[in-house]
């Protein structure tokens, strides 16, 4: 009980957090340092609560009645909720405190107060999202969220690009709540009530469809495609520590949303799983392959991000799939991996974002191309950037290769080892699964040479310098993080274990365990020993002296006399083979010059690669459908006879209606 | 008792057709002002037992219907200083056509409906709907803003010979808050015609589409 209580109150403290600054000047730092206090307070506050509840009886119930016509203030947590509760309260408290170096109130007098609001609202909104067992709290809380997340990205609202990304997210969450608000429309019917209690029984078409409006509804949040509509527009938009808590923790309430769901309802037919799996694998695929064609630092990081989410709906559908067909070791193995890239994605995308929020904020510019170089100058951001890198690739011996290892083991499984019947056509996750790892390995190669090696591409990107120690500090912290759940991934393999036993209702006798089927004492030896392998070489070549001195000299520049600094490989040319290779789904646009005679004048090249799914097919869908609903502006002629004209029809016609239904 | 009553109706149709039929402002309000005191005292002949407050209802209606409305209307005629409807939609005598059309149209409508047998036979019924018909087609078809606000008395007379329907079951009370309304309103549109006169120079309500958006 007290867990819940802790927790409560972590969420009114971060919700709040935002209010003191209102009551000092606009400007005032001590508005911002209150705000930060609060979150950092608040967010250990929770955090022991979070502690408490999965060492103490879980779970813990706290429920009351409310005043509201529909369901009631019903709170609880258990292992699923621990698990996302945790990122809600490690991730903003570390975003609010770069946020002092970031955001300062002193140079952002405008905007800096309703950031910091919204900020806190959008943290305490989420952890009451996590906590939430009554449909209709859950969807104040997720409607709360919605909104703060909005304004809370929106803050640069003098930017048309600004607002429309601001558009764009509005409609796309939105449509997705209507999915959830006929999601708790069926799901009352089918049980009676709004409570979120595991329902023991209801028709499978029902449940088929909860299923598939959740699926849509939480889809939306989590940026599964092609419902990701919003999210690189919106990542980039907002300020960066605004993105990383957006993409480190916020698309995570999609995922916690269907974890939820399909443990709450009846284990179903096997397809649920396997859509999971397909929607996770074009997910995957399909983001990865539009982050190589980026153009924008932010974007490219948020169409990252959809690509995790693809990884994580893979291990979810694993899940899924195993529950329907009652293997527990799948479902240990797909839940467990899928929960601990939740984990790792809101350790190393918020570290990128905040990497990304450090070099923009001294150099002013998102543009891949205009950047390059920045290793010299920015030595310490540069090496945290690239930990973030090798941990989001997957790499060893960080933590993104654990939880990507625990998903192969668990689709290896499904071939059928050792005689036991499998589901082969899961199998093929697994080699899009490497097709992915393989593609984020190119996205973050391309990424980090143009952006950190090379020479400047431009004045501005000469002016890098390493931020202050309060931007610092958290990326730190989040880089840490990667380290040690790369190393020592076991530290997290009891909260998993529990959280896929309470998912799928296993037994306790049930004579399995996370730790039999995923040896990850290996993965700590192995990475210890990679680590010792690396130092020892660099070691060598440090007190090895070199044969001869080291002089610098131009590249080789096609004999061309006077090389210029722009002359170096384009982050789009670095892509471009990946780019066209997957042409058909990407769809990039290149406009190149016709060049003739000996002597061409100038021109120009230019590509450009949108949002297939955003750019060709929403926004010229919402245009057609604007032209021709403007047709219907003909019934508004702000004359009041014509209005009083449609009332008499109506009348009339609703008359004739009538005494035609009278008759006998 | 029934075919006074119905006498009385049928001049109130008449009335209607009057109304629709004259391009003139002053008679117009003239004919809807005389429409109202009519009502007033069908309304004293309906009640089978006449209480003070039930007189003291259809007395004030007569008064504010009757006399205080078409007061204010005609000072504000005259303040505007214009005396016909120059350009309706359509000529006086199609009005007059299609008036005539919504009558027979209400009779015939009425005849369908499932009416308590007290009212059978009695034409208060197709003369409230066609009254509020012809109410909506001076809405409809003129243009000036004092003959739309006669377009809303018609309407609202139409209502009141409804409400007479129910005159054991409406309390009193609604019946003068319709009225208060009704004077409000007239009070209002009145002393806007003039601010409307002024700055479009012209009362014509068409104009006031240069306020769209």
């Amino acid at each position: 009980m007290s867990a819940t209580w802790n927790i409560l109150a972590a969420i009114v403290v971060l919700g709040l957090s935002g209010l003191p600054a209102y009551l000092l000047p606009a400007r005032s730092e001590t508005g911002q340092r209150v705000a930060t206090a609060a979150m950092v307070a608040g967010s250990l506050l929770g955090l022991c609560g979070v502690a408490g509840g999965v060492g103490g009886a879980i779970p813990s119930v706290a429920g009351a009645a409310w005043g509201l016509p529909y369901g009631r203030f019903s709170v609880a947590i258990d292992a699923v909720s621990a698990v996302f509760l945790a990122l809600v309260f490690v991730v903003p408290a570390l975003g609010s405190i770069y946020g002092l170096g970031y955001w300062g109130h002193a140079q952002h007098r405008g905007t800096g107060r309703r950031l910091g609001l919204f900020y806190g609202l959008l943290a305490g909104s989420m952890a009451l999202v996590l906590i939430a067992r009554d449909g209709v709290l859950f969807l104040i809380a997720w409607e709360a969220m919605a909104m703060a997340a909005y304004f809370a990205a929106s803050v640069e609202e003098d930017d048309p690009a600004v607002r429309r990304a601001g558009w764009v997210y509005l409609i796309a969450t939105h449509a997705g709540t209507l999915c959830l608000i006929a999601m708790f429309a069926l799901w009352r019917q089918a049980t009676g009530s709004f409570a979120l209690e595991p329902a023991p029984a209801m028709a499978a078409g029902l449940a088929s469809a909860i299923f598939v409006l959740a699926l849509f509804g939480f889809g939306f949040k989590a940026g599964l495609m092609p419902l990701h509509v919003w999210l690189p527009g919106a990542h980039s938009a907002a300020p960066s520590h605004v993105s990383a808590v957006m993409s480190g923790v916020m698309l995570k309430m999609g995922v916690y949303g269907i974890v939820r769901m399909t443990a709450l309802l009846p284990v179903g037919p096997p397809w649920w799983g396997g859509t999971l799996l397909v929607a996770g694998a074009i997910t995957g695929l399909a983001g990865i392959a539009f982050a190589i064609g980026q153009h924008d630092l932010k974007r490219l990081l948020a169409y990252s991000s959809i690509e995790n989410i693809g990884i994580i709906a893979m291990g979810l559908g694993l899940a899924v799939l195993g529950r329907a067909l009652g293997r527990p070791e799948w479902v240990l193995l797909g839940l467990g991996g899928a929960l601990l890239h939740t984990i790792n994605h809101g350790l190393f995308k918020p570290l990128l974002f905040l990497g990304a929020g450090a070099v923009i904020h001294c150099v002013h510019t998102r543009e891949l191309d205009r950047l390059g170089g920045l290793a010299r100058r920015m030595p310490a951001v540069t090496g945290l950037f690239v930990i973030g890198s090798v941990a989001i690739c997957a790499l060893p011996p960080l933590n993104g290769f654990a939880s990507e290892w625990l998903i192969y083991l668990g689709l290896f499984r499904t071939v059928g080892l050792g005689g036991e019947p499998g589901f082969a056509p899961a199998a093929v996750a697994a080699v899009v699964l490497a097709m992915i790892g393989a593609m984020a390995v190119a996205c973050f190669a391309k990424l980090i040479g143009t952006v950190f090696l090379g020479s400047a591409r431009s004045d501005a990107s000469q002016h890098g310098h390493d931020p202050t120690a309060t931007m610092m500090g958290p990326m730190i912290v989040l880089a840490f993080g990667c380290v040690c759940l790369g190393l020592f991934p076991s530290i997290a393999i009891a909260p998993l274990e529990d959280a896929s036993r309470t998912w799928a209702a296993l037994a306790e006798s049930t004579p399995i365990s996370l730790a039999a089927v995923a040896p990850l004492g290996w993965i700590s030896a192995a990475g210890l020993g990679l680590v010792a392998v690396v130092a020892t070489f660099a070691l060598i070549s440090r007190i090895t002296p070199r044969a001869g001195a080291v002089a610098e000299a131009g590249t080789w520049d096609c004999g061309y006399a006077r090389p210029d600094r722009r002359m170096q490989y384009t982050g789009s040319s670095l892509g471009a083979t990946l780019v066209d290779l997957f042409g058909l789904v990407v769809w990039p646009r290149n406009h190149q010059p016709a060049i003739h005679g000996l002597f061409p004048g100038s021109a120009t090249f230019k590509s450009v690669v949108a949002d297939t799914v955003l750019d060709r097919l929403v926004l010229p869908f919402f245009r057609a459908a604007g032209r021709y609903m403007s047709m219907f502006r003909v019934f508004q002629q702000a004359q009041m006879q014509s209005y009083v004209l449609y009332v008499l029809t109506i009348v009339i016609v609703l008359m004739v209606w009538g005494t035609m239904g009278a008759e006998p | 008792m029934t075919s006074l009553f119905n006498g009385l109706l049928v001049i109130v149709l008449v009335m209607n057709l009057f109304a629709l039929g004259t391009s003139r402002i002053h008679a117009l309000i003239r004919i809807v002002a005389s429409q109202g005191v009519l009502l007033g005292i069908i309304l004293l002949l309906v009640h089978r037992h006449l209480t003070i407050p039930a007189f003291a209802v259809a007395m004030a209606g007569i008064a504010i219907k009757g006399f205080l409305i078409p007061a204010i209307m005609l000072r504000a005629l005259r303040q505007a200083e214009i005396k016909r409807e120059i350009e309706p939609l359509i000529s006086p005598l199609a009005s007059i056509m299609l008036g005539a059309i919504a009558t027979a149209f209400a009779i015939l409508f009425s005849g369908q409906l499932p009416l308590v047998d007290q009212n059978d036979g009695a034409l208060l019924v197709p003369t409230a709907i066609a009254t509020v018909l012809v109410g909506f087609i001076i809405l409809t078809t003129r243009f000036k803003a004092l003959t739309q606000v006669v377009g809303y008395l018609v309407l609202e007379n139409g209502i009141f010979v409804f409400g007479m329907l129910l005159i054991e079951a409406m309390p009193l009370v609604v019946e003068m808050g319709v009225l208060l309304d009704l004077f409000v309103g007239v009070f209002v549109i009145s002393i806007i015609v003039n601010h409307i006169n002024r700055a479009f120079s012209s009362l014509d309500t068409r104009r006031l589409l240069l306020l769209k958006e």
